[in-house]
């Protein structure tokens, strides 16, 4: 028997907890074709930043499915219209720069930075809530709840809709995960789908009446459009809100929980951080190199020829960007395999780059930075009760399913 | 020997820097962080604290930002001594002393010049002393301009369209005075960016409201007997009313306190090797001296070793970076200053990058969007491979012309992208004017081979 391809390994959920000795087994092989019809897998980093940058490259859904995609390009399934994500410009950039112009600078540069007392407040009333326990998960209890909050407060979805909110989110975020759905029973898909109409419906509804009387959050700027490139169309503004939704809380969620796995593991970071808080922007961006919560990007093919490291890598390829692997390049890193938030080369492809780079990264980085502080000070002597906890399958989008920790309480 | 000197050096060396603006404040910085202990002394005309000049033509000119608070972020404690407000006044070379104005003297081991440059004023001095009349450099002309803006300008005239003019002629219109814009050539930025480039960048004055004026040059300007400046009159015969005339001609090097010292300095600059030590004036490189910034010019292995002076922010830091780390290293150990010469620019709400060498390109290509709109990126080819990019607002494809240029990638370019359109399928001439003519602002400048060569031209290289 052959030994299954790297790929194969990778993706095979066997090893999602520690992916990165196949990663740099990937690295001896920078430009990697195991088989007809499989993806080009690239995994240095100048290779990937340079891709990320190159306009030979597409990221539009309608290149990739004739490139023949597969289930890992399947993350954003919502029938609605590709939102910018999965488009090339020039209506990239358009829907881009509209969602921009109500998210961030120059034309709402306080949005964010608004937003932190907001954010605060958000994250003290989740670990208010965790006093009196002596084990909690996480996840369920924390890095999965506090993004969803703030993207409502973000989009401008009303408190007290959040619950039924939720509950559309929930088994609809479940169903984005190409294993989860592969084995799910019909009632879960079926669930899935009325959530999915649920929601945009529900979405619909409130953009006409933001239309009609606006406020201030995204969903009114979206709907009213005052840059000039005019407004989106109200599917246009569905799709972004749906992919902001998603986008935040899987990647998020992710970032606080490998975040957390990380510090206990470094316990000398987490007593650091605990005594001096600002070193958080440090340790994310760390994080955002060592455990990044996008392991890859699989939604890309080339629209010509291209040369990469003296390979041809013939027009219409799906290509692989392996931004895990890439951050922990030797070639680009010292001690790449070293969590060291004090280095001062803090450098990731943890958001991508380009065109694409992550929309959301400064609410990334401040939901997490305040996350991981507030963790920090607050949660009494935590301890990791599995190591590894256990993961989500998705090779994609990683991190734990569960974290569960012990803790001594709660302090104040 | 050499490596006792070098630690000697480091350790308790003398160390001067004149200029104490952007790259001398950086070049200080580096030293320390590189581990220098010896004495540190910055020398500056200008009675700041090193300062950023960008946004004077940009946030400060639109309220944005004060005049007084565009001070350098510092990036560590330096222990200096600071000798700010008196100008350096000569160099004496053997006895390894700078003197100033005031007649100190202040003797070194190692020296780094980054003078810069300074605004080219109006040539006739009556006119250019009439009140109202400005120049747009420092940051005591940012006060005054600023001020004179806020108490009620109506009618702005700025003479000459490179970078800074149009910057100023953009924030005027955003504060909503009447702006005439004079320009010699045929449209703006054609000197940095060419007759293509310079083409958008002319409608994209014209629809903001500005009244461009191109293939003018001003005659002269006229005061009232006030001595306020009332009207400027214009080659055409035409004659504008202006209560703000802005002098937008480009820049002089401040090399004038270096004459005589038998450095390879002049109105071109101070030349350099690519290690960013000065040449002296038969050519040959000296060992103690060092320059960076505006004030140098020196060569690029990617643009042939042809001298290149760059008016440019990054280039100052850079270079800076790279002279400082060379002023206290083994010779083994020094580096060449590589940097890929880049450039940004903001104006009538559009984001305008630059990166390679503009001006050295004949050809232009549209490779990504569209120059209707605006939104565009394009690379500048020159005997079959590409030698610059240029976007607006696409700034995020700029590290892809970078990269093509340092690999020396093929011009034209015959592959598709995501977003080309039937415009970028050929290439065009880029449309530069003749080089020999003077312009006023070309933020690049290729000088031939020699360190003596004052040529204007770009000659190309034949290997
Ligand atoms: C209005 C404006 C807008 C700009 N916008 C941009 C932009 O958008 N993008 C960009 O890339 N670049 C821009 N630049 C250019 C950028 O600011 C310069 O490239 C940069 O300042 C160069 O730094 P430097 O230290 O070499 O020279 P300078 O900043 O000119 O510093 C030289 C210093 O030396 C002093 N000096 C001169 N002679 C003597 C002497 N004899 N003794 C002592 N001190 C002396 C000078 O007074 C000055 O303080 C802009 C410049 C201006 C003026």
């Amino acid at each position: 028997m052959t030994e299954p391809s790297l790929v194969a390994r990778i993706t095979d959920f066997a090893n999602r907890a520690d992916p990165y000795p196949l990663y740099a087994e990937l690295r001896r092989t920078p430009v990697l074709h195991e088989e007809a019809d499989a993806p080009y897998v690239i995994s240095s980093y100048w290779d990937i930043e340079s891709l990320l940058h190159d306009p030979r490259i597409s990221s539009d859904a309608a290149n990739l499915a004739a490139a023949g995609a597969d289930e890992l390009n399947q993350a954003e399934n919502t029938g609605l219209p590709p939102s910018f994500i999965r488009l090339d410009p020039p209506e990239h950039d358009r829907l881009r720069r509209i969602a921009n112009s109500a998210f961030g600078p120059p034309h709402e540069p306080r949005r964010i930075d608004d937003m932190r007392d907001e954010l605060h407040r958000i994250v003290a009333e989740l670990i208010d809530g965790l006093a009196g326990e002596t084990e909690i998960d996480l996840v369920d209890q924390f890095a999965y709840p506090f993004p969803v909050t703030v993207i409502c407060r973000l989009l401008g979805v009303p408190r007290e809709d959040e619950p039924r909110f939720r509950s559309w989110v929930d088994p609809l975020v479940a169903s984005l995960d190409p294993e989860t759905r592969q084995g799910a029973d019909p009632e879960f898909v079926r669930k899935a789908q009325e959530a999915r109409t649920q929601l945009g419906m529900y979405l619909a509804g409130l953009v006409e009446e933001r239309a009609k009387d606006p406020r201030d959050d995204m969903l009114s700027d979206l709907a009213a459009g005052k840059g000039p490139d005019g407004a989106m169309t109200m599917m246009e503004v569905l799709s972004t809100a749906v992919l902001l939704l998603i986008a935040g809380h899987e990647t998020t969620v992710n970032l606080i929980a490998n975040g957390m796995l990380t510090l206990l593991r470094h316990p000398e970071y987490l007593r650091r951080l605990r005594e001096e808080p600002e070193l958080a922007v440090n340790i994310v961006e760390e994080l955002l190199r060592y455990e990044p919560p996008v392991q890859l990007v699989p939604q890309r093919t080339c629209i010509t020829d291209i040369e990469v490291r003296g390979v041809t890598i013939p027009k219409g390829s799906r290509i692989w960007l392996m931004l895990a692997a890439g951050n922990r390049d030797p070639e680009r890193f010292k001690d790449p395999d070293r969590f060291d938030p004090d280095r001062d080369d803090l450098q990731h492809l943890g958001f991508g780059s380009g065109i694409h780079s992550c929309f959301g990264a400064p609410m990334a980085r401040l939901e997490a930075q305040i996350a991981l502080a507030e963790l920090a000070r607050r949660l009494e002597n935590p301890r990791l009760v599995a190591d590894p906890p256990p993961y989500r399958p998705n090779a994609v989008l990683r991190g734990p399913r569960h974290l569960p920790l012990a803790i001594d309480g709660v302090v104040a | 020997m050499a490596a006792d000197y070098v630690d000697w050096l480091r350790r308790e060396g003398r160390i001067v820097i004149v200029g104490a603006s952007l790259a001398g404040l950086r070049a200080a910085e580096t030293l320390r962080e590189e581990g220098f202990t010896g004495s540190l002394t910055l020398i500056g005309d200008e009675p700041y604290d090193p300062y950023d000049r960008p946004p004077l033509s940009k946030s400060v000119l639109l309220g944005k930002a004060s005049p007084r608070h565009t001070e350098l972020p510092r990036r560590r404690h330096l222990d200096a001594e600071w000798r700010l407000g008196v100008p350096a006044a000569g160099l004496d070379l053997t006895g390894k002393r700078v003197l100033l104005a005031d007649g100190e003297e202040v003797e070194y081991d190692r020296l780094l010049i980054a003078t810069g440059v300074r605004a080219r004023p109006w040539p006739v001095a009556e006119e250019a002393e009439l009140d109202g009349v400005f120049v747009l450099r420092t940051r005591d002309d940012a006060v005054a301009l600023t001020e004179r803006l806020r108490a009620g300008a109506k009618r702005v005239v700025v003479i000459g369209a490179g970078f800074a003019g149009s910057e100023v002629a953009s924030a005027c219109r955003e504060m909503g005075m009447e702006v005439t814009v004079a320009e010699r050539a045929g449209a703006p930025l054609v000197g940095a960016l060419g007759g293509v480039v310079g083409a958008v960048a002319a409608d994209l004055q014209l629809e903001n409201g500005v009244d461009l004026r191109t293939h003018v040059t001003v005659t002269a300007l006229e005061g009232d007997p006030m001595g306020r400046v009332r009207s400027v009159h214009l080659s055409d015969e035409s004659v504008v009313e202006a209560d703000v005339v802005v002098v937008s001609l480009g820049s002089l090097r401040n090399t004038e306190w270096l004459t005589g010292s038998g450095l390879g300095a002049g109105p071109r600059g101070i030349a350099s090797d690519a290690g960013c030590r000065a040449f002296d004036f038969r050519g040959i490189v000296t060992d103690d001296v060092f320059v960076a910034g505006d004030v140098a010019r020196s060569p690029h292995a990617l643009f042939g070793y042809q001298f290149l002076s760059l008016e440019h922010w990054g280039n100052a830091v850079a270079q800076a970076e790279t002279a400082a780390h060379n002023m206290i290293c083994p010779a083994s150990d020094r580096r060449p200053h590589m940097w890929m010469p880049a450039f940004w620019s903001s104006q009538f709400g559009v984001n305008i990058k630059s990166v390679g060498v503009p001006p050295m390109g004949d050809e232009l290509m549209i490779i990504q969007g569209s120059t209707a709109e605006r939104r565009f990126v394009g690379v500048y080819g020159y005997k079959g491979r590409i030698v610059a990019g240029v976007t607006f607002d696409n700034a995020r494809w700029l590290e892809y012309c970078q990269r093509q240029i340092e690999q020396g990638a093929p011009f034209p370019v015959e592959y598709p992208t995501m977003d080309r359109r039937p415009e970028g399928r050929k290439a065009v001439p880029a449309d530069f004017p003749d080089p020999a003519l003077p312009t006023h602002g070309p933020t690049v400048t290729l000088s031939g081979y020699s360190p003596a060569d004052r040529r204007l031209v770009f000659t190309p290289g034949h290997h």
